[in-house]
């Protein structure tokens, strides 16, 4: 019979393989699943994961997929760390976008380099603020932070389908609920910077805050003391670490990373506020967190893969009639066996003979 | 390396495979873009069927594909641009939320044709269409006023556009003109498809006495609970028959088949040009579907005649005299709505008892 | 504004028909975390459960046999989660999300031939002379027959839990699973077992859904409603009773928001739409804030892995 024992310390080989072994399972059990749906297993699995970085076109759509998610991921890992459970990125993904978009309709018309950061420092302030409202429930009534910021994506949905038809609304778009096109217009669209893998300016913002992340992580003190209340609290009290202000900064960086990311959308690639503004980036950014294992380095192979399914996914639909739903089940797969996985990172599986 | 290669060498084998097949001559290749999913009996639903349509039409001179629930925005964007890489030669864009995807796309492959579907924005290679769906609410206005003996009619509606509002004033003054003392209670429910929050609206619409109900939002389950409950009301998009044997009276039915035909036609006769279309009962694509027996038969009757009228052109269902609803005159005696006021609707019209919301 | 025709009764027939997925949800989860499991998949099961139930009950023609499948369907979904946090110790709070994920597409996968298909029709009770009444008639004897097996049930928990043995055993390895372990008990089987009775009640919530309260299959109809029945769960500080009072408290709002657009009310839809969740989190912090009362009932050792380490 097969027993789990713990290992001496966590293995590292594990560490970098597991990854790649919810990948290949993924593909196995994928293609069995493709074939029973009546397609080519080879060619789907192509299309999922090899096509999206080989080919020029999709190659150039990468990070335009994946910077959200990279961004988003990076501030909910902090937080997860931490054991602070931030499940509301995409209500701070919607008021970060409403907040900075706000701000660049409120200055329609002006011109300056000056208006962009201010629109993204206003995303940034706007999805901090959303994601304090959790925070200082917690801290101050001990209320639930996944429940509460659950809630309030709902709430922020609501909140935006009441803004584009009434204080945001285009006054020349014939009635219907959306802004204006902040991404055509020059003083509030997003600059590209590595337009052949889909970089612009928000990718290099979001490069440059993974890299702030890593070093948050890796070398700073408030980074060892956010791993420590996440490993354990009872040792981070005697260390002297305050959980208010860890709640505080944890909810706080990852609802700015949210807010900056829907304003990079809105400006990038989306353009305008609409109601289906809000594509789920935020919850799916909660798994590109723990594939990525919940740092840096493995967010960002984590965000870059994922975004490759998506767009492979796409391509899938129409060049196989894959159903879309085959793709969700897909990505719930390589969640499914990353997380099984993990355990042989911790522990070893030993054969074990039943005692006479 | 090598595996990427081999796999790539298979993929081009299977394409050239493939290729083959078709013989003599390439099918022309149409793509589709839906913004739901086809199985919604809805929207979607309908513009599929225009999609089979073509196929039953042209045979192996086509080949059609589709993609499902694609989000507007950069996927949309995506998804037709990567169709047209792919040698696609006509895209259907099918949702209004398309418009901006449809352009862009449109300017980077100026040989391939685009349809896009209820927007106003268009190119030497966009077309943009839609139908006068307002022409089908006023007959269905007509019928719920005759048929309702509370004269309450309930509209489950979806979001306050231009379009939606068209129908509500559009089915109101039908339904007013037949039966003065009607009342609408109109609730929003901000989704185009939502089963159970359409559900719970009938249910809320029924609690409160209205006996027929008309809805602008895409699945069959007002009409389920009308069904249940006893009551009137209409299918929407595509016929429903089957989830309201009792409760439907007529439906309104999105028909893009002639259209989507004739369009494919033009593009590979190489007479396509960029046009819009706004077309109605008349030209068929809005149909009226079979009446319920229980409408009696001088209902049916005046009913068939509207239909006739309005294909005809003799019956505009936004003829004056009409008032907006805070009582300023819009239409004078005779009068017929311009396209444009239609287009741009954001008013209810004298009668109806709610605020507009924003 | 006639407020004459906003009748009482048949709000509350109606909250009830719409409180009755969230309430056989919640209480199922209830017992999952109360034996120390936080499972966020609730909607993953839910939404199998829906669309195994749809496919039951149009394939036998009975729609109790469809629920039975529902339920079936649920539990079995739910040992994928069970398999990697008790046998795998893996992260909670992932596997639900991907549990979620998972059911959605896989439901979604299931169901693509099932859409527009009428499903049989789940009779109500009709007690004669009873359900004739004026209005408890209405209220207490026209329901279908899960809103009557939800109350039940909820009674059932409560017993369960507090009266019996084995509630007590499943409630202390909720609250220190490493006492329960040295007593000898199989803390992951009684926590697996725990987590398969959540998924054969989300999955019946999910069916009541597409078998009753539409009734119809479609990608996507539980819109949610899963992670309202988590919210529920803290809001009801862990107690079966409390269940059912935030349960037809959200479907009373839900509806009420309806009746009141239907009625003419002005204030935006979209506003009164944020209700339910917003009366939710002041109803949660109002809960929590209660510390001593809320760390009575949180199970202590909720969402921690547990592994024997001998």
């Amino acid at each position: 019979m097969l027993r789990l024992e713990q290992r001496q310390q966590p293995s590292k080989a594990m560490l970098y393989l597991t990854p790649v072994m919810a990948v290949l399972a993924t593909m196995a059990v994928g293609g069995v699943l493709f074939a029973l749906l009546g397609i080519d297993p080879f060619r789907a699995i192509y299309l999922l994961f090899i096509d999206p970085f080989v080919d020029s076109y999709n190659l150039s759509q990468l990070f335009v997929k994946a910077s959200p998610l990279i961004l988003i991921a990076m501030g909910l890992s902090i937080g997860f760390r931490a054991g602070v459970w931030n499940i509301g990125a995409e209500g701070q993904f919607i008021v970060g976008a409403i907040a900075g978009g706000g701000v660049g309709l409120a200055l329609w018309g002006m011109e300056g380099w000056w208006i962009l950061p201010l629109m993204t420092a206003a995303a940034a302030l706007g999805g901090a603020l959303w994601a304090m409202i959790p925070a200082v429930l917690k801290i101050r009534f001990n209320a639930n932070e996944i429940l509460v910021s659950l809630m309030l994506v709902y709430v922020a949905e609501n909140f935006l389908a009441q803004m584009v038809q009434g204080l945001l609304r285009a006054p020349d778009g014939r009635g219907f609920p959306e802004s204006r096109n902040l991404g055509r217009n020059d003083a509030t669209s997003l600059p590209d910077v590595f337009p052949a893998l889909g970089i612009d300016a928000g990718g290099v913002v979001m490069l440059i805050l993974l890299a702030g992340a890593f070093f948050l992580l890796q070398k700073h003190a408030l980074g060892f003391q956010i791993k420590l209340t996440g490993d354990s609290p009872r040792a981070a009290r005697f260390a002297g670490v305050n959980p208010s202000v860890i709640i505080a900064v944890c909810l706080g960086v990852s609802g700015a990373a949210a807010g900056l990311a829907g304003l990079f959308e809105l400006t990038g690639a989306a353009g305008k506020l609409t109601i289906d503004f809000p594509v789920g980036y935020g919850f799916t950014a909660i798994i590109v967190a723990f594939l990525g294992r919940l740092n840096p380095v493995g967010i960002l192979l984590a965000g870059v893969v994922l975004a490759g399914t998506y767009i492979g996914g796409e391509n899938a639909q129409f060049a196989l009639r894959l159903p879309a739903a085959a793709v969700t089940v897909f990505q719930g797969m390589m969640l499914f066996f990353l997380l099984g996985f993990e355990i042989l990172i911790n522990y070893r599986v030993k054969r074990v003979r039943r005692a006479v | 390396m090598k595996f990427t290669k081999t796999m790539a060498a298979a993929a081009a084998l299977g394409f050239a495979l493939a290729g083959s097949a078709n013989a003599d001559q390439d099918p022309f290749k149409v793509g589709f873009i839906y913004v739901g999913p086809v199985g919604d009996l809805g929207w979607t639903y309908q513009h599929d069927q225009g999609r089979l349509a073509i196929e039953a039409e042209f045979g192996d001179a086509v080949e059609t594909t589709y993609v499902e629930s694609v989000p507007e925005g950069a996927d949309a964007e995506r998804v037709m641009s990567q169709m047209a890489r792919s040698g696609v030669d006509m895209i259907f864009s099918t949702s209004f939320g398309y418009m901006d995807p449809t352009i862009n796309v449109a300017e980077n492959f100026p040989d391939v044709l685009f349809e896009h579907a209820t927007g106003y924005k268009r190119a030497d290679n966009v077309s943009t269409y839609s139908a006068r769906f307002y022409e089908g609410r006023n007959v269905i206005g007509l019928i719920a006023g005759r048929m309702t003996k509370t004269n309450k009619i309930g509209y489950i509606a979806s979001f306050p556009i231009p379009e939606v509002v068209r129908g509500i004033n559009a089915a109101y003054l039908a339904a007013k003109a037949v039966n003065p003392d009607v009342e609408f209670k109109i609730v929003w429910a901000y989704t185009w498809f939502d089963p159970g929050k359409e559900a719970d609206a009938a249910n809320a619409l029924i609690e409160q006495g209205v006996d027929v109900i008309m809805q602008h939002t895409d699945s069959p389950a007002a009409l389920t609970i009308a069904e249940e409950k006893g009551i009137y009301a209409f299918g929407q998009a595509s016929d429903m028959l089957q989830f309201g044997p009792n409760a439907r009276l007529t439906s309104i039915i999105d028909d893009w088949d002639p259209y989507y035909i004739e369009r494919v036609r033009a593009a590979m006769d190489g007479t396509w040009e960029s046009t819009d279309t706004w077309d109605g009962i008349g030209a068929g694509m809005v149909g009226i579907g079979a009446f319920n027996d229980a409408i009696p038969a001088e209902v049916q009757a005046e009913a068939q005649a509207a239909i006739d009228a309005i294909a005809a052109g003799e019956l505009h269902p936004f003829t004056g005299p009409i008032n907006k609803q805070d009582g300023t005159p819009w239409l004078a005696e005779g009068e017929v709505a311009d396209d444009a006021t239609l287009a741009g609707m954001d008013f209810y019209v004298e009668g109806i008892d709610a605020e507009l919301p924003n | 504004m006639d407020f004459s025709s906003l009748s009482p009764v048949a709000m509350i027939v109606l909250l009830i028909g719409a409180a009755t997925p969230i309430l056989l949800a919640a209480l199922g989860e209830l017992v999952v975390e109360k034996s120390g499991v936080l499972n966020l998949g609730v909607e993953g099961m839910m939404i199998i459960g829906a669309v195994t139930g749809f496919i039951v009950a149009t394939t036998t023609g009975s729609p109790i046999l469809g629920l039975v499948g529902a339920a079936v369907g649920g539990a079995v979904v739910s040992m994928l989660f069970a398999f990697l946090t008790q046998y795998l110790l893996s992260n909670h709070v992932a596997t639900g999300l991907a549990l979620t994920l998972f059911g959605l597409g896989l439901a979604s996968l299931m169901g693509s031939s099932y859409n527009g298909i009428k499903p049989p029709r789940m009779a109500r009770l009709e007690v004669d002379g009873l359900s004739d009444l004026p209005i408890v008639g209405k209220l207490l004897f026209s329901h279908d027959p899960v809103i009557y097996f939800s109350v039940a049930l909820v009674v059932a928990v409560w017993y369960f839990l507090n009266r019996t043995r084995a509630g007590l055993v499943l409630r202390a390895c909720g609250e220190n699973h490493d006492a329960a372990h040295s007593l000898g008990y199989n803390v992951q089987l009684i926590r697996f077992g725990a987590i398969m009775f959540g998924g054969a009640c989300a999955g019946l919530g999910g069916a009541y859904v597409s078998l009753v309260r539409v009734p119809q299959w479609t990608e996507g109809m539980t819109a949610g409603v899963g992670w309202i029945a988590l919210a529920i769960v803290v809001f009801a500080s862990w107690k079966p009773w409390r269940v059912i009072l935030g349960a037809y408290l959200f479907g009373g709002i839900t509806i009420l928001q309806l009746s009141l657009q239907a009625l003419g009310i002005s204030i935006s839809g979209a506003y009164l739409s944020m209700t339910p969740y917003i009366v939710t989190i002041v109803v949660l912090v109002i809960m929590s804030a209660d510390r001593k009362r809320a760390s009575l009932n949180a199970p202590a050792c909720l969402g921690r892995s547990f592994h024997a380490s001998h």
